[in-house]
């Protein structure tokens, strides 16, 4: 953890980790903490054995990433702020297992048989609905956040393939609208660069009301990222963090918010589609509520989606994870009889095509990536290991996007960084990452005996852990038990 | 829809049309045409996403963001508008003659918002360029995170006012309930005196700009620092 600036939250700067194939198995894998610990320790004390060939059992509770982090409160009165998403494990899709078919169900012949992967988002109401030809979308992420390059490279990636991309806080950049087939607009609390021509220049507009990673909790982009152009477009000096708001400023709950929908769709003539994001903690009630309000299509971000910056302690102990979210937000669309009519958008850790196929047959209608995007475009390359080492950090363990010093050019807002990203060979890459994604959905798809990846169902899947089995309602792999459930089958498990 | 012709005015009946009918004729009206309406009854987003300099009185009281986003029109408003009138309004002039509910002018980046009236909390809220004159009062958390414009107080202004304020300016006549984090007094040099006269002006009113006192920030806060953490 770096920072340049006396602005906010720094951890120790300059300070050099360890490289990742040197640390033990009972190391912490924050570089950053264990750079704190080694620090520490070297304070007169010569290192020299592995601790666990000495006979020393480290501590599960106070293990030395925890004991670093209260050194380093204890030393500074400050806390930890970063990028990315959670850390720490978490029930996820890893977690769930397709069925296949073999008997019971007949497969579809891979490769030859036609599986469609389209899907249309928002006609409940709108004139124009986004067609895309994957349900892979590419997630909001600010301008200021990320350099106007990498807005380019996703734009250029997602049309590649035929799906959208969204804006963020701050704005919307030429870059992603020059360079995006289909753009959602964000509409946020913070309205910074918020401009009725942009809501009208968007194919959709997503209100949000939160996000995965800080459920209830608004944004911190530091002075250190407030370059002339991000101050100009969000009115605001250069150089000062930055907060974005928790909440929207002109109305309170979910009736006022039907009425702001009407409004936006006032201003747009009803012609583009409405999302409203939420980041995951109370899925039930706020996608009943969204649905009430009016929301064409639901973007549901689990615990595992990544942010520009905010606390640690944010990140880690706020929401639910992905897996969690789905199964009730599923619920409360089909109790409202509108499942597969407001279109549900999962986000928060989604990684393949399996992950993609999994959400699918949960219930969602597409997905959409943000982190997975980002290391497409190039972030944390191993070939970049140098450069992170110079900023105290490692390729695969760099999450200081706070920072602006990112050497990949993609979370940084110095033009010199920025233009070691070339656009168009990042945005192929991500093109690459969605296609492949697309078609690993479909390998499972077919294999389930579907013709299109939203016949996936919750009967194509079974769970590993008793933890997914309960979350998610499918049965123990192997059995018919779910925890939780009595009699859901009527057989020994009941 | 069913539209008459006053002289140069063109009259839309919201008891008869529909608040979508006045909308889409708004936005596909001719640049420079007058309109009046009639019967709003309180309905909701009445004379939003306005893009052209067009002359819109509304006869009577509007419910939420009245004339939303509003781009180079002149809205008048005979009654009274519910919460985000002229919220986020780019340029333009939206007028009031009646009072106004919260976050009145909110995250507005440009024009004249004036409030004859009073307005309630949170007025001015994550302003961000326009400039707001109230006749009377107004409520609390007015002007909370306040980034650029000029809101002018002709009455008194409620607790926590400009509470985490950035740029902009706040002058007020009356008395201030208490001031929010980081807001302070602040002397009326020549210039501001200059800019409040303006924006009485502009808003038709006759208040001394010498009986005004002016709020800003102190901009103590605009980076994090441990010692400044019970500030917020």
């Amino acid at each position: 953890m770096t920072s340049t600036t006396t602005s906010t939250c720094p951890m120790p700067s300059g300070q050099v980790p360890e490289p990742p194939a040197a640390a033990n198995t009972t190391a912490p894998t924050d570089p950053a903490g264990r750079a704190r610990a080694v620090a520490t320790a070297s304070a007169g004390v010569t290192q020299t054995a592995d601790p666990a060939a000495l006979g020393l059992r480290e501590n599960n509770t106070f293990d030395r990433t925890t004991m670093a982090a209260i050194r380093h409160a204890a030393q500074t009165g400050l806390y930890d702020i970063r990028g990315g998403g959670a850390k720490r494990k978490l029930p996820h899709f890893d977690d769930l297992l397709f069925l296949g078919a073999s008997m019971s169900r007949y497969p579809l012949e891979g490769y030859r048989e036609r599986c469609d992967t389209d899907v249309v988002i928002g006609a409940r109401h709108a004139k124009k609905p986004l067609h895309l030809k994957t349900p892979v979308t590419i997630a909001g992420m600010s301008f200021g956040s990320l350099s106007g390059q990498a807005k380019e490279a996703l734009g250029r990636g997602a049309s590649e393939v035929g799906t959208s991309t969204t804006t963020g806080d701050g704005g919307m950049t030429e870059e992603e609208r020059g360079h995006s087939e289909t753009l959602v607009y964000q509409y946020l609390p913070s309205r910074y660069g918020m401009n009725p021509k942009h809501l009208r220049m968007a194919d959709a507009i997503e209100v949000v009301l939160g996000q995965g990673a800080k459920p209830g909790g608004g944004g911190m982009l530091l002075g250190q990222k407030i370059t002339e152009r991000v101050a100009a477009m969000r009115t605001l000096p250069i150089g000062i963090d930055q907060r974005s708001a928790c909440r929207h400023p002109d109305w309170t709950g979910p009736d006022d918010l039907r009425i702001k929908i009407t409004e936006l769709r006032e201003i747009t003539d009803w012609e583009k589609p409405i999302y409203v994001k939420i980041g995951a903690s109370r899925p039930y009630y706020d996608v009943a509520l969204a649905i009430k309000a009016g929301a064409d299509a639901i973007v549901l971000d689990g615990m595992q989606g990544g942010t520009a910056a905010t606390q640690e302690v944010f990140i880690e102990h706020v929401g639910i994870p992905t897996l969690a979210a789905i199964p009730p937000a599923v619920d409360a669309l089909q109790e409202a009889g509108l499942h597969r009519q407001v279109q549900l958008i999962v986000s928060g850790g989604i990684r393949s095509g399996a992950d993609v196929a999994k959400a699918l047959a949960l219930g969602a209608d597409a997905v959409s990536i943000g982190t997975a995007a980002l290391i497409a475009l190039g972030d944390n390359d191993p070939a970049l290991e140098n450069e992170y080492r110079k900023i105290g950090s490692a390729a695969g363990y760099y999450d200081d996007w706070q920072a602006g010093q990112d050497p990949a050019g993609i979370t940084t807002q110095d033009p010199e960084l920025s233009k070691r990203l070339d656009p168009v060979a990042a945005g192929h890459r991500l093109a690459n990452l969605l296609r492949v994604m697309t078609m690993e959905a479909q390998i499972i798809a077919r294999a389930c005996g579907k013709a299109h990846l939203l016949h996936l169902e919750p009967e194509d899947l079974v769970a590993l852990t008793i933890e997914a089995a309960a979350m998610t309602r499918r049965p123990l792999a192997g059995t018919n038990w779910i925890p939780g459930l009595a009699g859901a089958y009527g057989g020994p498990g009941a | 829809m069913g539209t008459l012709a006053i002289g140069k005015s063109t009259r839309v009946d919201l008891s008869i049309n529909s608040v979508r009918e006045l909308n889409q004729a708004l936005h596909q009206a001719e640049a420079g045409s007058a309109w009046e309406v009639t019967h709003p009854n309180g309905q909701h987003a009445i004379a939003v996403g306005l893009t052209l300099p067009l002359t819109v009185r509304i006869e009577g009281h509007v419910g939420y963001f009245a004339a939303g986003m509003n781009e180079q029109a002149t809205v008048e408003i005979t009654g009274n508008a519910g919460v985000g009138v002229a919220e986020n309004m780019m340029s333009g002039r939206v007028h009031v003659a009646g009072s106004a509910s919260q976050s009145a002018g909110a995250t507005a980046h440009g024009g004249l918002l004036v409030i004859d009236g009073d307005a309630a909390a949170r007025c001015g809220i994550s302003m961000k360029g326009v400039d707001i004159v109230v006749g009377g009062n107004v409520g609390h958390m007015s002007a909370f995170m306040a980034q650029a414009g000029a809101l002018v107080v002709c009455g008194d202004a409620g607790d926590g006012l400009g509470d985490s304020i950035y740029e902009a300016h706040l002058y007020v006549r009356g008395a201030v309930g208490a001031l929010g984090a980081d807001c302070v007094e602040k002397d009326m040099r020549p210039e501001h005196v200059e800019e409040l006269a303006r924006l009485l002006a502009a808003a038709g009113r006759a208040e001394n700009p010498a009986e005004f006192r002016r709020y800003g920030s102190a901009r103590q806060l605009y980076n994090f620092h441990v010692d400044n953490a019970f500030a917020y």
